[in-house]
């Protein structure tokens, strides 16, 4: 067990290591990896409310708000600084999230994933028609602003970009690891499975879900800045469902049973993107929707999942020499065959 | 003034009328298979788009364009028995016992694709077949002239769908036994009746009624990719105000999202693709089982 | 003396089913209330209303002389009253440890974000609950593992988690090892005893009334037709023919 974990922590150092060092080694931070950062925050979200079982159609919509906030700032006040975009990215989210929170977590299931699209499928439209305000479907062009008062070259905006892209995942993905493993954590968890014992202990399963859900809107709408500060503009498409669909995809792609799965799922589902885009840029959208069935049907626990089931084996191959243990593996697999398919793994 | 008001009632009653087909499958398929099927919408818009190739087909054979009434129905069936039946045999029938965020994410998925592939079938550019609409003529109520497809015959298929389904649910034992599993499906069972088979029929009517929904929406409107994600919220708007699987219910909901959405038009019209949803939220604040669901309570 | 929990002629109907019809109940502080009566009478619709998952058409329910009817499940049970249930309610996917520490960190309002459950001050608590119902043994197993019997004791051991002032149990030992049943109710009820708990319990089980009740209500027909001393009840010829018997 202590090698187990200190293997991980090694692990972990290394990967973190390896991304700070990427732009130094490389000379470049280039947009890909800052795009991967920025995207798992979303993925995050919809990881926190699927340990509630709920699924979220529409979460591209507080993805839009956070990259149309800068977008809106920077215009009145001529690029502005990011220090203080991104705050006000986060700020405009967590209203926007609590608005339309107050309004979902007291619906599930269908209703909760259906009233998502519903509400981003307005706020598509509304950035898309009003124009005079949005741009419309052309797009909200965001200029590159200051960073804490310095103007910025391109490349050094780039390189500060990808900084405050993984400093930032990296601090999300700490705090919703602890967030998990808290009481109010592992009360989110309980709704999934007996949300009617969970108010018979004296909780609010709203509220609990409440909170899941404006801390989810925060991480897509600081997500959807960055993304639109790396890539300079915001379309309606920031909203768009094809988008939202895309979060809940990485995330059972890379698993939903850990805070991981957001890193895994958007690093392989970007790094898939960039280079299948070529050949099936036509069918991608479709490609995406077998994939996912795949995952859904074979893979249910996606990638970290995966990984710790390989792990498991390997270490428990190498400390028995490969003796399975008696008791563990038969029940194990019995258990996968008789029990339905769950999207969230155990684990933490 | 007055005008206008008529005009935005007969504008309700038509957009009514398509949505409650739509909407009325839905509705159907998640009262008996506790599915909520987010492709349905993808059934709306593949049946306009065969029923605009078939409708323009018959143009370029030089056929008579009324042959396009009787061919709206075949295609719509045809969509509905060969992809919705498709969907639920090789698809479907392997989730059921599953948690219903994955059921989501399942009908999702298969969103995705057939959104994809009616792009990759039918490409981006606009389908315009409107030669129905003009075969009907015209008709003028109160002063106002409008194209008897939209006022009449569009409302005319709505109620006979709405008839035919309450008399194939409540008169027939066809209808009985999907009534049955319905209500209480590990009984149903117990007596001999094929659930497997109940729920392969229920879907096929349900997305045949999309796309029945789709091929009479064609001559009405450019037929675009996009539709059918409009519409799969739209109609989900109307089943969750009537309360999900109440059938009677979703045609009353339908004429109201139709009829808010037409004079939000006329009167308020950055209310417009608002409207259905206002509606819908302000159903479910009061009453979220919808206006004629029932609450359920769980028993513990 | 005041009754703790006052339900004055309550009725409800489901359908054409009448559950309960003019019904009145007082539960008295210390009691430990045995609620006897035929199956499908009403009984675990009477715990319903009492914790607000019914409401009943007509009635009132008042607990320490304040009006509990409305109220949701949630506000009763942070006024004091705790609940087990006849089908263990539980967290399936979660250890029966961190079953038990939600119940103690929502009891202490224990919910900073950022906390480990793991950690909170109440979970020494924790552990001597789970010895008292005898599951110390499975603490660290998805309560969705456990056999019935487990899942009905980790259930009652939920509800006292809470530190209630009364508890409500809904057969609690339905479905518990015969052998083993005697001797966890012995330890349960000394603790509630200890921790001065009302308890009213639902129970079908005439030797778990007898050895634990101070009073028993049957409740026949939609109305409490007789109450008193378990002695007196359980041995009226007319609760015999009608509940016991029958």
């Amino acid at each position: 067990m202590a090698t187990h974990s200190s293997l991980r922590r090694t692990a972990l150092a290394v990967a973190a290591l390896a991304a700070i060092a990427y732009p130094l080694v490389t000379g470049s931070s280039g947009s890909f990896l800052t795009i991967v950062w920025a995207k798992a925050l979303p993925v995050l979200g919809i990881i926190l409310l699927l340990q509630a079982g709920q699924v979220s159609f529409g979460h591209a919509m507080f993805f839009a708000v956070g990259a149309y906030t800068i977008g809106f700032i920077g215009r009145a006040m001529a690029g502005g600084d990011l220090a203080l975009l991104l705050p006000a990215a986060a700020l405009a989210s967590l209203l926007a999230g609590l608005v339309i929170g107050v309004f979902v977590v007291r619906y599930r299931y269908i209703f909760f994933g259906m009233l998502n699209l519903a509400f981003s499928m307005v706020l598509f439209s509304m950035l898309d028609k009003f124009i005079h305000i949005t741009g419309g479907s052309d797009g909200l062009r965001i200029a590159r602003p200051a960073v804490l008062g310095a103007a910025m070259e391109r490349s050094d905006y780039e390189t500060v970009l990808y900084y405050v892209s993984l400093a930032i995942l990296a601090l999300a993905l700490y705090g919703g690891a602890r967030f998990l493993d808290s009481p109010l954590g592992h009360a989110l968890k309980a709704i999934k499975s007996n949300e009617t014992r969970v108010e018979y202990l004296g909780i609010s399963a709203r509220l609990v879900l409440l909170v899941a859900y404006v801390a989810s809107a925060v991480l897509a709408g600081v997500g959807g800045a960055l993304v639109g500060a790396v890539q300079g503009i915001a379309t309606p498409d920031y909203a768009y469902w094809v988008r939202s669909g895309e979060f809940v995809f990485v995330a059972i792609l890379g698993g939903t049973g850990h805070v991981a799965g957001a890193l895994a799922g958007a690093f392989v589902y970007e790094f898939i993107r960039s280079a299948a885009a070529a050949y099936v840029g036509d069918t991608w959208q479709m490609t995406l929707g077998i994939v996912l069935l795949a995952v859904i049907l074979f893979a249910p626990r996606g990638i970290v999942g995966m990984a710790a089931e390989l792990w498991g084996r390997i270490t428990s191959a190498s400390a028995r020499h490969g003796a399975a243990s008696p008791e563990a593996a038969p029940d194990a697999a019995s258990a996968r065959d008789a029990r339905p398919l769950r999207i969230v793994g155990g684990g933490r | 003034m007055s005008h206008i008001i008529i005009l935005a009632v007969l504008d309700g009653i038509a957009y009514g009328s398509l949505v409650f087909l739509v909407a009325v499958g839905l509705t159907l398929v998640f009262g008996v298979m506790r599915i909520l099927n987010v492709a349905h919408g993808s059934f709306y818009a593949l049946g306009a788009y065969a029923a605009a190739s078939l409708g323009l087909g018959l143009t370029a054979l030089g056929l008579s364009p009324w042959l396009s009434y009787p061919l709206f129905v075949v295609a719509a069936a045809a969509v509905g028995v060969v992809v919705g039946g498709a969907l639920e045999r090789l698809l479907l029938q392997r989730i059921y016992r599953h948690e219903e965020a994955l059921q989501l994410l399942v009908t999702f998925a298969v969103f995705m694709i057939l959104d994809n592939a009616q792009r990759l079938i039918w490409g981006v550019q606009p389908y315009f077949y409107s030669e129905p609409l003009r075969l009907l003529g015209n008709v003028s109520v109160a002063g106002i002239t409008y194209t008897a497809y939209q006022v009449v015959f569009l409302p005319l298929v709505a109620i006979a769908v709405l008839v035919a389904l309450r008399l194939f649910l409540r008169h027939t034992l066809a209808g009985a036994v999907i009534v049955a599993v319905t209500e209480d499906r590990e009984a149903a069972t117990a007596i001999g009746v094929d659930a497997r088979r109940v729920f392969l029929i229920t879907f096929i009517i349900g997305t045949t009624l999309a796309s029945l929904g789709g091929a009479l929406a064609a001559p009405t409107t450019s037929i675009l990719p996009g539709m059918g994600a409009d519409m799969i919220v739209l109609s989900f708007a109307v089943a969750a105000t009537a309360g999900l699987g109440q059938i009677e219910g979703t045609a009353v909901a339908a004429l109201a999202i139709g009829l808010g959405r037409s004079f939000a038009v006329f009167f308020a019209p950055e209310l417009e693709v608002l409207m259905p949803y206002l509606i819908m939220v302000l159903v479910l604040l009061v009453r979220p089982e919808g206006l004629f669901g029932k609450a359920t309570a769980r028993k513990i | 003396m005041n009754a703790l929990i006052s339900v004055r002629d309550i009725a409800i109907r489901f359908g054409g089913v009448v559950a309960a019809d003019g019904v009145s109940l007082d539960v008295f502080a210390g009691d430990h209330l045995a609620i006897i009566g035929p199956n499908g009478a009403g009984k675990t619709t009477f715990l319903n209303i009492c914790t607000g998952y019914l409401k009943p058409q007509r009635g009132t329910v008042q607990f320490k002389g304040r009006d509990i009817l409305g109220s949701s499940p949630r506000a009763i049970t942070r006024l004091g009253i705790a609940r087990a249930f006849q089908i263990p309610q539980l967290f399936l996917e979660q250890t029966v440890r961190e079953n038990m520490l939600i119940a103690a960190a929502s009891a202490a309002r224990r919910f900073a974000p950022f906390a480990r459950l793991a950690d909170i001050p109440e979970r020494g608590d924790v552990e001597s609950l789970l010895a008292l119902v005898d599951c110390a043994d499975v603490a660290d197993r998805k309560a969705g593992e456990l056999p019935e019997g487990k899942r009905k004791l980790v259930d009652i051991a939920l509800a006292l988690a809470l530190k209630p002032e009364v508890l409500l149990m809904d057969e609690p030992t339905s479905g518990v090892a015969s052998s083993e049943k005697f001797a966890i109710m012995d330890t349960l009820v000394a603790a509630l005893k200890e921790r001065a708990v009302t308890a009213v319990f639902v129970e079908h089980d005439m030797e778990m009334v007898s050895r634990y009740a101070n009073r028993v209500a049957v409740w026949s027909a939609g109305t409490i037709s007789r109450q008193g001393p378990p002695a007196e009840i359980l041995n009226d010829p007319e609760v015999v023919r009608t509940v016991i018997g029958g």
